[in-house]
């Protein structure tokens, strides 16, 4: 069997393309982060990083551990299921320095009728009023205890 | 320092190391929670939601939202006796300051939208990039830093739960409040809700109560012909709803 003629030829693409090969795999891994493909097609590490954002809204289990008063007069009342953030706002800064951030003072006169001012789409079953005609512009918890809101006499004002 | 060839085979095997933690990236954010031993989705009950917008105002708040744009939204259906198939739906800001009262006959009632949290979502499958992925316990979610903000994902999500961030140019969308359920916490939405009508649901614990509930109550997913595998339930839905 002869000798190719041009081996030589060959030999030095063959190692252009075995350099660019290696440079390929060394590149790819220097550039593709090493948590990528952990899961799945995506950086693995995104998880924990999303994870990581801060929390603004502090959660009833965290203001129940000081403000158990509270919770234990609503856990009788209608309002049970409303959890202390949804009127009071968000409160995390609070609940982590309890003594300088103080909560907001909250205006009823804005907070009650977000719920029970009457809309037609409503539950029918869900009690709602007709402010202006309700009260006669008398502040809501003049009458209703906003944590355990219905009136024990019975009597409706 | 003069590098001799002794010091250099001594100083490679440390940059190799420090490179290598460099590539490993951030460690894990919350150490007890365990990917694998969750599978999250929601509750919405059509029946108790009363349209107040405790929860967009509170999604906006934990989630920094730009004005304008919603991760969830409420959207009132209205459906006259006579055009069951075409109701009249509004949603002034995403129902965020409410509703105003408005006096007509028929159905109407108020519809939560967010995420779906699909187990065969449309819009991870389109991310051209790896940006977008379903994670191991079932959360949509998108990497900011892998994000090129080409709106593929936006088009494809037949629920039209995602907004390109104008400031960031990413595309962002609801996250189940990734940071606050790894923690044991509720989800924002879920926590100012006042009736109970979101309620977060881990289906792969046993002694969750959406279980429980499933079994007992009418429930559907939104567009279920669309195959995503919606983790989003609704108690009570009309048909009327798209």
């Amino acid at each position: 069997m002869t000798r190719f003629k041009d081996f030589e030829h060959l030999l030095r693409v063959a190692l252009v393309f075995l350099v660019g090969a290696v440079a390929f795999v060394v590149v790819r891994s220097i550039l593709v982060p090493r948590s990528f493909g952990e899961y799945g097609h995506y950086r693995g590490n995104a998880i924990a990083e999303i994870a990581t954002q801060p929390i603004v809204f502090a959660g009833h289990q965290t203001c129940e551990a000081c403000h158990c008063d509270v919770s234990d007069l609503k856990s009788k009342g209608k309002h049970v299921t409303v959890n202390c953030e949804a009127c009071h706002g968000a409160l995390a800064r609070h609940a982590g320095d309890p003594t300088t951030v103080q909560p907001p003072k909250l205006d009823t006169a804005v907070l009650c009728v977000r719920c029970h001012e009457i809309n037609g789409a409503r539950p029918k079953s869900f009690p709602q009023i007709v402010a202006k005609e309700h009260s006669a512009g008398v502040s809501c918890e003049t009458c209703h205890q906003p944590h355990s809101p219905l009136i024990e006499t019975g009597a409706k004002p | 320092m003069k590098i001799t060839r002794r010091r250099l085979l001594i100083l490679l095997p440390a940059a190799v190391v420090a490179w290598e933690s460099v590539l490993a990236g951030t460690p894990e954010a919350a150490p007890n929670y365990k990917l694998t031993e969750h599978w999250w989705g929601m509750l919405l009950d059509i029946d108790k939601c009363i349209g107040c917008g405790n929860c967009v105002r509170a999604c906006a708040t934990e989630n920094d939202v730009p004005d304008g744009y919603f991760r969830t939204w409420v959207e009132r259906y209205h459906v006259s006796d006579d055009d069951l198939a075409d109701p009249v739906v509004d949603s002034p800001d995403g129902g965020k300051h409410g509703f105003p009262l408005l006096e007509r006959g028929g159905k109407n009632f108020f519809v939560p939208k967010m995420c779906n949290h699909c187990a065969d979502s449309p819009c991870t499958q389109v991310c051209p990039v790896g940006a977008t992925f379903i994670t191991p316990d079932g959360v949509v979610l998108v990497d900011k830093t892998y994000c090129v903000g080409c709106r593929y994902c936006i088009q494809a999500c037949p629920y039209g739960c995602r907004f390109l961030n104008s400031k960031t140019q990413t595309a962002e969308k609801c996250t189940l409040c990734y940071h606050r359920i790894t923690k044991g916490l509720t989800t924002a939405c879920c926590e100012a809700c006042p009736t109970g009508a979101r309620q977060l649901a881990d289906l792969k614990n046993p002694k969750d109560p959406i279980h429980a509930f499933l079994r007992t109550h009418s429930v559907q997913v939104l567009k279920p012909y669309m195959a995503t595998g919606a983790k989003v339930f609704y108690n009570d839905l009309d048909g009327s709803v798209r």
